[in-house]
């Protein structure tokens, strides 16, 4: 194990050192959400219904995911998504 | 003997080694005798139980610079010290005199290894109090430090090397200026920056300690109203800072004004002129695509820092043209663009060459525009000898491109030759200079070979000339 590690800040400190989440966009509409299903049991259920919901309201979504809850997305997988999507939900369910 | 004694030593010291025989006497007689032996903890092998030093804790603590150092203690107090072996000085503080019977009276120390270049500010870290006052960003065990400045928007999108805080004390040490010392306010968001903050920035682009007092001038250069920072960040326009560095400081830090001067290359050039730009993103969060709306952008707005040819004694450098003494080191920053290439192989008599250059320069941001631009020259060794073997001297080759670049209002007034672009109508049937006066800075760099100058386009804006201009700063350390 490495030591403890650190740099300076250079910036004005003005913002939290935990970065912030990006802000939800105002609204859905246009957008096409992914429906991002993590590998977990029944996800497929959770999100078949908000995918329901979405396009009763006229929302494009593009469903996506990965193999399995106990390996990460490949960044390939990532970028594919992220071509096609403007937002992403990402369904844990159990 | 009085009081307590230790010596500072290392193997790789041959003075030390001369006088191991001496420390063993010491040890001999006073049991609480200490030596800290930097490199190896056998040595002297005269001296049963040495303190092992080799992580320079002790010989940053007692501020040892050269081995052997010989210290008295009074009650844990230093009373006295001796560096080098003095055999007179050694016999003094020890109050034995026959100490060292048989060595030369003087021998000069070494360099102690807590004195090393880099291992000083390491040392200060470790062990002391940094006195870095900016915050601490941590990362993991297994973050790769790069990366972590990547994802926190830190980086002009080029690698830059992590603000540790041995590299910020080392780059701290290329000024003079204090760390809390507020050099000024960056736009847009008006932040302090701090002679702190700028070596952070200076460290992530890379710059070595030496190139500080060029990026503080710079910054302060860039920070004089007239430069008018925060709209040349702004603009939709190409331009951002361009520094042109003069003076003797040039040749100190290993500048480069010759061959590709205005290219990549060469560490100070590149590192000094992005310094600035990190600063202004960092510090000031000017971040394309937020206050930065450049429509296309251009390669300087990563770096662009050269420095000027000073070697002709018959040209008068672009620093003594705006009033500094000769000699004196300068930063002048301009706001303008990248390289429009100019290129004349023909041309052999000056006023030929100079009608020539004047038809690169008309070209500047739209060929029908005029007194809306300034522009820099950057006149290259081939070119500028055919002024220079004609006896044509800075002055007199501004004052023949100024009006050389004077044209016919009928030939730039909208819609003439078919295009839209141009001067209003109220211009035509007067003639029209390019340049408003003093527009035009004219400085020499480049390689031995090529008919090629080059020309720095200004940026387009302000209601008058005189709104924003180019600003000179002296280098102070």
């Amino acid at each position: 194990m490495k030591s403890p590690q650190w740099m300076r800040d250079p910036t004005p400190e003005t913002a939290p050192l935990k970065r912030a989440r990006l802000a939800p966009p105002p609204s859905l509409e246009g957008r096409t959400v992914g429906l991002f299903d993590i590998g977990k049991t029944r996800t497929k259920e959770f999100l078949d219904r908000v995918e329901f919901r979405l396009r009763e309201r006229n929302i494009r979504t593009y469903r996506c995911g990965k193999p399995t809850n106990a390996k990460v997305a490949t960044p390939e997988n990532l970028q594919k998504i992220a071509e096609e999507v403007d937002v992403v939900l990402i369904g844990l369910s159990d | 003997m009085p009081g307590t004694f230790a010596v500072f030593a290392k193997r790789d010291c041959p003075t030390c080694e001369l006088v191991a025989p001496v420390m063993g006497a010491l040890a001999a007689r006073d049991p609480a005798f200490k030596v800290y032996s930097q490199d190896d903890p056998a040595f002297p092998e005269q001296v049963a139980t040495v303190e092992d030093d080799r992580e320079l804790e002790a010989a940053f603590r007692h501020r040892i610079d050269i081995v052997p150092t010989l210290i008295r203690f009074e009650d844990g107090v230093e009373v006295a010290r001796t560096e080098g072996w003095d055999a007179a000085e050694w016999r003094r503080i020890t109050g034995i005199a026959d100490l060292g019977d048989g060595l030369p009276a003087l021998r000069p120390g070494c360099g102690s290894k807590s004195a090393l270049p880099g291992v000083a500010e390491y040392l200060q870290v470790r062990f002391g109090d940094s006195g870095i006052r900016a915050r601490r960003v941590e990362f993991g065990d297994y973050d790769d430090e790069v990366e972590v400045c990547f994802e926190r928007g830190w980086t002009d999108g080029l690698p830059v090397v992590p603000p540790t805080d041995v590299r910020v004390l080392c780059m701290l040490q290329g000024t003079t200026r204090k760390p809390d010392e507020v050099v000024g306010l960056i736009p847009p968001n008006l932040a302090p920056c701090t002679v702190e903050k700028v070596a952070i920035n200076a460290v992530m682009a890379g710059c070595k300690p030496e190139y500080m007092p060029v990026v503080l001038a710079s910054i302060e250069a860039a920070l004089e109203p007239e430069f008018t920072l925060h709209g040349l960040l702004a603009t939709t326009y190409f331009s951002s800072p361009i520094i042109i560095v003069n003076g003797p400081v040039a040749r100190r830090i290993g500048m480069n004004c010759g061959l590709n001067a205005l290219g990549q290359g060469n560490r100070a050039n590149a590192t000094i002129g992005r310094a600035l730009q990190l600063i202004v993103r960092n510090v000031g969060g000017g971040r394309p695509g937020e206050a930065d709306r450049a429509t296309l952008g251009g390669p300087g707005k990563y770096t662009f820092c050269f420095a000027e040819d000073e070697s002709d004694a018959g040209w008068q450098p672009l620093s003594v043209a705006r009033g500094f003494a000769p000699g004196v080191s300068t930063v002048t920053l301009f706001q303008g663009d990248g390289v429009q290439g100019f290129v004349d192989q023909r041309s052999r008599a000056p006023d030929e060459l100079a009608r020539s250059l004047a038809m690169g320069l008309n070209a500047i941001g739209h060929p029908k525009m005029a007194l809306s631009q300034r522009a820099v020259l950057v006149l290259s060794p081939e070119h500028y000898a055919i002024f220079a073997e004609a006896g044509w001297d800075r002055a007199r080759i501004e004052q023949e491109l100024q009006a050389a670049t004077e044209r016919e209002g009928d030939d730039l007034v909208a819609g003439a030759h078919g295009v839209g672009e141009g001067m209003p109508a109220g211009m035509a049937g007067q003639k029209v200079p390019k340049f408003n006066p003093g527009g035009l800075m004219i400085v020499r760099a480049g390689g031995p070979a090529g008919l090629f100058s080059a020309i720095l386009p200004g940026w387009i804006a302000g209601r008058n000339h005189l709104e924003l201009q180019p600003v000179t700063k002296e280098i102070k350390p």
